[in-house]
């Protein structure tokens, strides 16, 4: 005999979990009595708030691509975790959330701490389940791993009530899942060799073709086949926000970031393409601006693992809804050897462009108005990250990440961790701290704004508790909500409505929690500052004092085709 | 913007409407009816929806993508049988309801009931016939009207994505689809 608290335990780690991010309360009590007696094998961590339990689950699942598990109670609790379910939702990050819900008895009496989390979860997971029979525990728990962790993998919310916790029963481990409606490569996906002759069919003809490589590859650990199918052919790579890393930053073929803060070469490459082949990108309109200007010359081949993509935003010539590594094989084998030698003027036309564009854009011009830039900060993480390899930067929203997008250099998969889709700000703290647990041997970095930072800064209480060592946080400080007050500037003659921002001293905050706090404010310190966070044996906040007034260049204003940029004010 | 109708097949689980008319809603896809009821097998719902969307393949894909629908089918320009039934009270005077019983009866209705100044009748036909129905008893005093929303089914064998799952069937005692199958 157990009880559904035990089972729940034992499913857990039956799904091979061992770190688990919440906070306990009424609801889910019974389950936290239960996983003091597993604590050997599951580990819990407490965090200050159930949205950065939620982000921690996220960065663990994003630095591992394992399914990421975090805990809420009730009412508030799973209210709380509703952000970065949401977060998660957007970015494909495998989330399960365990949430406790009121005595099925009091179900929908508005019994205290009770709220609908199931219904209020339905538009941002792949699915949820509340339980309240304690029987279906086993199944459930299989089935919201499977679910989560395959296809498009995503958020999953499960919801036991608390007298399902409490029961006893012996478990059916043996039960088998009923998902007859869900199918990861969904039926119509079985790779057709007609697509993927078609596809190599327009590849062979174009005289200008791009590949978009995008969180499919990355999450579909496809890099290698990607940058192979790209030298075979000569195809030059353009990698989304989440595809940072798909391709080494200083490869040939690798010309960066497109989109709204992409480079111009990049954006002008994309409007000039003949095929552009996006591997597991979905058209987010941060990448496409004004969707029916984009890539007018395309043909377009979509290879993604979610069939509800193919044609939502950009019309598709071609769609392969599939695993993204076994097309890009499959490719590569039909494409003739030897192809990487044709196409030079499309390169070298590239290559132009990025010659004319790269030094004159935003921060590549290195201007100087202030003793600290914000590119100072990333030049000295760069030239300390260089000869390295035990590093993640995990970035939040804003300015901050944009420009750490543009200019860090990007080598490997799963380095870069943001909140891309939702574009939640307070990611990066707590998802930092997941990646961080997830990975001891590996320095993490958070780059954060100075907004972003105080919406989240209460799980430096964590990370002290936890004893942490690998956290080292950059806030790039520039006393404003960044992002909005550079669209306030350059669209709204200066009217910097709501934006201004006075924070605590972030070196005394750290201090605060036993954290190594640093302030600096000359670009000469920077480097020495990350070498001394990085020897130091514990976690370590730097306030870095850049430009208040710094923008992210080049930038395509809302709503028009990504050939529209603005490069300077 | 035109006009689909869909079949789909669910899981008849607590929460699946809601999901199903969420995702709609948050997409941006109007229902104009939707109906649905218990399938020939045990624990499978059939809905059949009609919605207004400018691409039914997103529409389709979208629910497609939901854990609990099995399946999905836009059969608007596939041979399906389709109707609707609708019920109408309509309110005249006692000898125009006298008169009025035959020629409902001449156009395809069924009288459910008829009192002293009121009547129910019954429509089942198709959409496009029950429309003509309610026109033609809107000027004769129509006071409540309730409709189902279409039904629809497709015309041969079942195809595949809209059979229920064998786990499902082989539960199902003297299932139809067993008697076809023999």
């Amino acid at each position: 005999m157990r009880t559904g608290a035990q089972i729940m335990c034992e499913a857990l780690i039956r799904e091979g979990v061992s770190v688990m991010f919440g906070i306990p309360g009424g609801c889910i009590m019974p389950f936290y009595h239960a996983m003091y007696e597993y604590r050997s094998s599951l580990r819990h961590v407490l965090c200050r708030h159930e949205q950065g339990a939620g982000h921690a689950a996220e960065g663990y699942a994003r630095a591992t691509g394992q399914v990421g598990v975090c805990i809420g109670t009730s009412g508030p609790g799973a209210t709380n975790l509703v952000t970065p379910i949401a977060d998660a939702w957007m970015d494909g990050t495998p989330l399960v959330a365990i949430t406790g819900q009121v005595p099925s008895t009091l179900l929908g009496t508005d019994a205290f701490q009770e709220t609908d989390i199931t219904g209020i979860t339905v538009p941002i997971t792949k699915h949820n389940f509340l339980v309240s029979d304690p029987r279906e525990l086993t199944r459930v728990f299989r089935e919201a791993f499977h679910i989560a962790r395959t296809g498009r993998p995503g958020p999953v919310l499960i919801d036991i009530t608390k007298d399902a916790q409490l029961a006893r029963l012996v478990p059916d481990w043996d039960v088998a899942m009923d998902l007859p409606g869900y199918h990861p490569a969904s039926r119509k996906s079985a790779v057709l060799p007609t697509a993927i002759a078609e596809a190599v069919r327009l590849l062979q003809e174009a005289e200008r073709p791009l590949i978009l490589a995008g969180n499919g590859v990355i999450q579909g650990a496809a890099t290698n086949e990607l940058r192979a199918l790209a030298e075979q052919t000569g195809i030059p790579v353009v990698t989304t926000l989440q595809g940072l890393g798909a391709m080494p930053h200083d490869h040939p073929l690798a010309l960066g970031m497109p989109g709204m803060h992409g480079w111009v070469h990049v954006n002008k490459a994309i409007q000039l393409c003949d095929v552009l082949l996006n591997v597991g990108s979905r058209f987010d309109d941060r990448v496409t601006g004004k969707a029916s200007s984009f890539a007018p010359h395309a043909k377009v081949i979509h290879i993604d693992i979610d069939a509800a993509e193919i044609g939502k935003l950009v019309h598709t010539d071609v769609a392969i809804v599939s695993d993204c590594k076994p097309v890009l094989e499959a490719i590569a084998s039909a494409m003739p050897a030897g192809s990487a030698a044709t196409r030079h003027a499309w390169r070298d036309s590239i290559a132009a462009m990025r010659d004319e564009h790269l030094p004159r854009q935003g921060y590549t011009r290195r201007e100087r108005t202030a003793p600290l830039m914000p590119h100072d900060v990333f030049d000295a993480m760069n030239a300390a990250f260089r000869h390295r390899t035990d590093w993640r930067v995990v970035t939040d929203v804003g300015q901050h990440q944009m420009w750490a997008a543009q200019l860090l250099d990007w080598s490997r998969p799963r380095t870069h961790i943001t909140s891309g889709g939702a574009g939640t700000m307070g990611f990066s703290l707590p998802a930092a701290m997941g990646a961080a647990i997830a990975d001891p041997e590996r320095t993490i970095w958070v780059v954060v704004g100075d907004g972003g930072f105080q919406m989240t800064a209460c799980e430096l209480a964590t990370i002290a508790q936890e004893g942490l060592t690998n956290v080292k946080v950059a806030v790039i400080n520039n006393g404003y909500l960044g992002m909005v007050r550079q669209w306030q500037q350059l669209f709204e003659g200066r009217r910097y409505s709501g934006t201004p921002l006075t924070g605590p001293d972030f070196a005394k905050l750290a201090d605060a929690h036993g954290i190594r706090g640093m302030t600096v404010e000359r670009a000469d310190d920077a480097p020495a500052a990350i070498a001394a966070a990085w020897a130091h044996n514990g976690c370590v906040v730097i306030d870095f004092r850049v430009e208040r007034e710094a923008n992210v260049f080049p930038m395509v204003p809302a709503g028009r085709a990504i050939g529209e940029m603005m490069v300077a004010e | 913007m035109s006009q689909h109708t869909l079949i789909a097949m669910l899981q008849d689980r607590p929460g699946v409407l809601h999901r199903t008319v969420t995702l709609l809603r948050r997409r941006g896809f109007n229902i104009t009816s939707l109906a649905v009821g218990r399938s020939e097998v045990p624990g499978i719902s059939r809905m059949t929806l009609v919605v207004d969307a400018s691409d039914a393949t997103q529409v389709v894909s979208q629910l497609d993508r939901l854990v609990e629908v099995i399946g999905v089918t836009d059969v608007t320009t596939e041979d399906a049988v389709q109707r609707e039934t609708a019920l109408a009270k309509i309110v005249a005077s006692p000898s125009r309801l006298a008169q009025l019983v035959d020629i409902v009866v001449e156009r395809g209705a069924r009288v459910l009931h008829v009192g002293e100044d009121e009547m129910i009748v019954e429509i089942t036909d198709t959409p496009e016939r029950v429309e003509h129905f309610i026109a033609f008893i809107r000027p004769e005093g129509l006071a409540e009207l309730m409709r189902t929303g279409r039904l629809a089914m497709m015309r041969g064998r079942t195809p595949t994505r809209l059979e229920a799952p064998a786990h499902y069937r082989d539960q199902a005692d003297g299932a139809p689809h067993e008697e076809v199958a023999a």
